[in-house]
């Protein structure tokens, strides 16, 4: 033990260190790195307050929020049924109204009185830390409707919002720094995250975006046996259906192979399936992995767990954190932990609750509610179609930028083509050329998007990405502007001489270095 | 330890080998190193499968399978097979006013309807069914929600609200707040690991606890592979906080080789349920100054308290009335939630952490692990706001959200005095006063027979007594064993709420059940 260690009481003359300070907290806390909500987004909040407070100068009138799927902010509307019904929970002595079927349709008083009667103690009493069981009773059945196949709501855990769950599956499979996951790149930074924090490392497999960001499966092998001979154990592979940030839909036959691959090496699949409602090609259909490993009579062997959430979708209820996790081929006493877990934040909150379970059973024809409900929906899907084609062609109009379709999710990931006095500029600043280049659009126009090295992506090469929640009136105005300045950035670091390396062939595997949890045995002090 | 040993060994050769290796891509800026070969190709199969399962309980994180919490232990998931077959539960293990028939606050909960759903707003009839200024708060907070209760807000919650927890604080303490030290959270809960995520490195560190103590601290603190000290509160002097057993505890700690990081104090406490005196809370102020340690002021129940000798009074404000050096260098957090008071809403999940004194990379560093979970929800934070700033006099809701307050509070002093009183006029029973929070700890001689039918039954003596205690009438509590007692002591703690129109039942079956099984193990 060093005199650090020991800090004596008595001497006032030394100088007083603190107990917490940003050199003696957790080291897998600072090293996780959490994009979305980075540097870049920061610096726009920043600017937000400014402009709200009238200070500063900027060539803009207003931060546009492309960096996050929050589509409420950006001006969608909330499904009316899901907010009648919520209302309804909230305060239920409406319930007792004289005028209550002046302001509410029959079906939002039927569905709110079964809900109020079926949640002990209503919304304000914590529930099974698994959530209500009327509220998983729900969502199987809404699952078994979705798959064919049956769904046991002792399967069903309800979270707040979908990233809990990852937290859950973080917490559990990873003991020690040789424990690893396989994660898509590009990724959802809350994987690298996660893991980062939770002491273990990434194994790496690449889409391939000159293929429409395919997921080979022989790649899979490849990186795989490659983690192996490097000393990693491979506890699970994630897998991002619809993709996040990349926006493909798998193919049921990929879908297959996945599975194949996860029972002959023995893998946890996590299935990210938070973007099963948003699919914007006619030729491609959303499958559960649930509903392909039934169909394999994988269910058994393949420990999967899939993961849906309110915030996406046409709900876009992303304030409320509501979603689940299904968890089918998980021994029971495992599943005794994963709520042992749950229960020490005590319960899911029962607004989000709620929410995921009208999601999962929306009305019916025949309700009262039916045609607005269908009305709302089409009109939000139909709208993000439309805004997901814009965007990406108008992309794909730009001098050195290409982007594949988003035929899913709620994001374009455009590659860019950055010119080397750009690339050099941002190497002297210590930063990645994709994080200058959207500092810039930041400044120049006000939209917030985030670089690709966030998300991760082939050395050399750079994307940032964009949603296209904007609203149908503003994402004109954001592609026109995306446009200027992207004309007015090559011009201002000359584009000739651009030598942009081919991706690299993909090698065998590399692993993110996550902090080693061993204990040093110096800097440990206060 | 040999698992221990290993891990040190492979995390030494990870350092070793992160340097000249080539690597394919990079996830923000951080390259994606090789790692050195391991040795054993044997011990990589033994930690991926057994028995044919990657997913075997054998396998999973340590620090998981060892993590216990009491309050939906054993007992609890007896309770809810019994439920299931039909049979009537009491549910006093958790304090979960509702779910016992508590009634929300008329106020909050227009509200939240409203925010829920701002298309009532425009109806014709709305001002005949929510009271004025319902509306107008649904509408200040609609107007400070940027996309309303929908969308993501700031993962430290949302700028008005945390600017209304600021105003709270600095109405209830006198003293200044700043609302980018407080973050909102889905409940304490969350706060409290938040906080101890941050500060927890490795075994070496160590944070002190009240024994007993409520479980959600030894479980995060197991979970994050740290180091729980316990220091024991003196039921004899009504579970007095004694500075001497911390000094004694922390002193064992540090000859252990222990990094005593921070300090947990529960005031009110839980499941104790006494109030700190000024004093008190001065000497630990104090000792947490001298010793270099974060105090942790776990107060959520701060408006639960039923004598009048000792009102609450907050860490900080003690803090800032003895000055310098300890108001500008005591590192405290500060806890509190809409689940627990008057409120008593549990389900919406809602909460804070202030923080005083800490290092601004660390606030930051919290911030960015709470942005990892995008935001806490909106409904918590606006049921957070109704807490800190309520209906004011004038206020058409004043008058009933003041009574419905006052109604409660006074309902739970009487149920504070008639749960205690009940124990104490049993046989074998003692139980300190709850002159706060919402449970009660009553410590129970266990006669011998008792005890040897415990070790053949193989449970703890308390877990066998409050397993009968639940068979026989229904009641569901939680054994002290889960939150730490005296050894050789045993406890059970009940929370009060049941409602008092039921608590003199409640009370009659304990009484049955304690003196029949008294006289069985007799």
């Amino acid at each position: 033990m060093t005199s650090s260690e020991a800090p004596s009481t008595s001497n006032g003359t030394s100088e007083r260190r603190v107990p917490l300070s940003i050199d003696t907290i957790n080291k897998r806390v600072i090293n996780s790195e959490y994009a979305v909500r980075g540097e870049i987004v920061q610096l726009a909040q920043k600017i937000a307050r400014d402009l709200g407070e009238g200070k500063g100068s900027y060539p803009f009138d207003k931060v546009v929020w492309c960096n996050i799927g929050n589509p409420q902010i950006l001006g969608q509307k909330p499904i009316t049924y899901f907010r009648q019904v919520l209302a309804l929970c909230e305060c239920p002595q409406l319930l007792d109204n004289p005028h209550i079927r002046e302001l509410f349709p029959e079906d939002v008083i039927a569905r709110a009185q079964l809900l109020n009667k079926a949640i002990p103690g209503g919304l304000g009493a914590y529930s099974d830390s698994a959530g209500a069981l009327i509220i998983r009773q729900l969502v199987a059945a809404s699952i078994a409707r979705r798959d064919g196949h049956p769904a046991d709501p002792e399967n069903i855990y309800m979270t707040d919002g979908a990233s809990p769950a990852v937290h859950y599956m973080m917490d559990l499979l990873l003991r020690e720094p040789t424990d690893s996951m396989m994660v898509p790149i590009p990724q959802y930074p809350l994987y690298s995250a996660t893991l980062t924090l939770y002491g273990g490392r990434l194994v790496p497999y690449l889409l391939d975006e000159s293929a429409g960001w395919g997921l080979d499966v022989g790649h899979l092998r490849q990186q795989i046996a490659a983690a192996r001979t490097q000393g990693l154990c491979v506890r699970a592979v994630v897998v991002i259906n619809p993709g996040n940030p990349t926006g493909q839909c798998l193919s049921h036959q990929n879908m297959r192979d996945i599975l194949s691959f996860c029972r002959e090496e023995q893998l946890v699949l996590i299935a990210d399936e938070v973007y099963q409602a948003n699919i914007y090609v006619g030729n491609k259909e959303f499958f559960s992995f649930k509903k392909v490993a039934a169909e394999m009579g994988l269910l058994a062997e393949v420990p999967l767990v899939s993961l849906h959430s309110i915030s996406k979708g046409f709900v876009g209820e992303c304030g409320r954190r509501g979603g689940y996790m299904e968890v089918t081929g998980f021994p029971e006493d495992v599943k005794d932990q994963i709520l042992k877990l749950a229960s020490i934040n005590l319960c899911p909150n029962l607004s989000g609750q709620i929410c995921c379970a009208l999601m999962m059973n929306p009305p019916q024809a025949g309700e009262a509610s039916y045609d607005q409900y269908r009305a709302e929906k089409s009109a939000i899907l139909g709208s993000l179609k439309r805004r997901a084609e814009l965007l990406v062609g108008a992309l794909n109009r730009l001098e050195g930028v290409s982007c594949n379709a988003a035929e899913g999710a709620l994001y374009a990931f455009p590659k860019i083509t950055l010119p080397d006095a750009a690339v050099q500029a941002a190497k002297q600043m210590g930063k990645q050329p994709d994080w200058l280049y959207c500092r810039e659009l930041l400044e120049a126009t006000g939209i917030v998007v985030v670089p690709g090295s966030g998300f991760g992506q082939a050395d050399g090469t750079f994307h940032f990405r964009t949603t296209f929640l904007p609203s149908e009136e503003d994402i004109g105005h954001v592609v026109e502007a995306l446009g200027k300045f992207h004309t007015a950035f090559l011009k201002k670091y000359g584009d000739a001489g651009t030598t942009q390396p081919q991706p690299q062939k993909l090698q065998p595997a590399a692993a993110v270095a996550a902090a080693p949890a061993g204990a040093t045995d110096a800097d440990n002090g206060h | 330890m040999v698992r221990k040993e290993a891990t040190r060994l492979v995390a030494a050769l990870f350092r070793a080998s992160n340097t000249g290796v080539s690597a394919s891509w990079s996830v923000g800026g951080t390259r994606l190193k090789s790692a050195m070969p391991q040795p054993q190709e044997s011990k990589d199969e033994d930690l991926h499968h057994k028995d044919g399962k990657v997913l075997h309980p054998h396998l999973l994180n340590e620090n998981v399978v060892k993590t216990q919490y009491a309050v939906r232990g054993e007992l609890y998931l007896r309770a809810e097979q019994l439920r299931k077959e039909g049979k009537e539960i009491i549910f006093t293990n958790v304090g979960n006013p509702h779910a016992l028939g508590a009634k929300p606050l008329t106020f909050p909960r227009q509200v939240t309807a409203l925010c829920a759903a701002p298309f009532l707003l425009d109806h014709p009839r709305v001002e005949e069914i929510f009271p004025a200024d319902a509306i107008a708060r649904a509408k200040k907070i609609l107007g400070a929600f940027k996309g309303g209760v929908g969308a993501y807000t700031d993962s430290r919650g949302n700028p008005l609200v945390r600017e209304e927890v600021a105003r709270f604080i600095e109405k209830r303490d006198g003293v200044a707040s700043n609302p980018d030290h407080i973050f909102l959270t889905d409940g304490a809960s969350v706060a409290v690991r938040l906080c101890l995520n941050a500060m927890i490195r490795h075994e070496r560190d160590a944070v002190l606890v009240p024994i007993p103590q409520y479980p959600l601290y030894s479980a995060s603190i197991r979970l994050y592979g740290g180091t729980l000290v316990g220091y024991y509160l003196d039921e004899r002097r009504g579970w007095g906080l004694s500075i001497e057993e911390m000094r004694r505890a922390l002193k064992e700690a540090r000859e252990e080789g222990k990094l005593v990081r921070g300090l947990v104090f529960i005031n009110p406490g839980n499941p104790t349920g006494q109030c700190l005196s000024q004093e008190n809370l001065k000497e630990l102020i104090q000792f947490a100054y001298e010793e270099r340690i974060v105090l942790m002021a776990d107060e959520v129940y701060q408006e639960n308290v039923y004598q009048d000798e000792r009102p609450f009074v907050s860490a900080k404000k003690v803090m800032h009335d003895m000055g310098e050096p300890y108001r500008s260098h005591v590192e405290l957090l500060s806890f509190h939630t809409v689940s627990k008071g008057t409120a008593g809403e549990c389900g919406l999940r809602g909460g804070y952490v202030e923080m005083s004194n800490i290092h601004p990379g660390a606030v930051e560093e919290v911030y960015k692990c709470a942005s990892i979970n995008l935001s806490p929800n909106t409904i918590g934070q606006i049921a957070l706001s109704c807490l800190v700033n309520p209906p004011k006099p004038g206020d058409p809701s004043y008058e009933l959200y003041t009574k419905e307050k006052a109604s409660e509070l006074a309902s739970l002093r009487r149920r504070a005095h008639m749960v205690t009183d009940g124990f104490n006029s049993l046989e074998g029973v003692t139980c300190n006063f709850t002159e706060g929070a919402m449970y009660s700890f009553p410590q129970i001689k266990l006669p011998p027979k008792a005890m040897e039918a415990a070790k053949a039954a193989g449970k703890a003596a308390d877990v066998f007594y409050c397993l009968k205690l639940l068979e026989t009438t229904g009641i569901s509590t939680v054994p002290g064993s889960g939150f730490g007692q005296e050894e050789g002591t045993f406890h059970l703690r009940t929370t009060i709420l049941p409602r008092e129109e039921v608590m003199s039942h409640f009370v009659e079956k304990f009484e049955k059940f304690h003196k029949d099984f008294m006289k069985q193990y007799s």
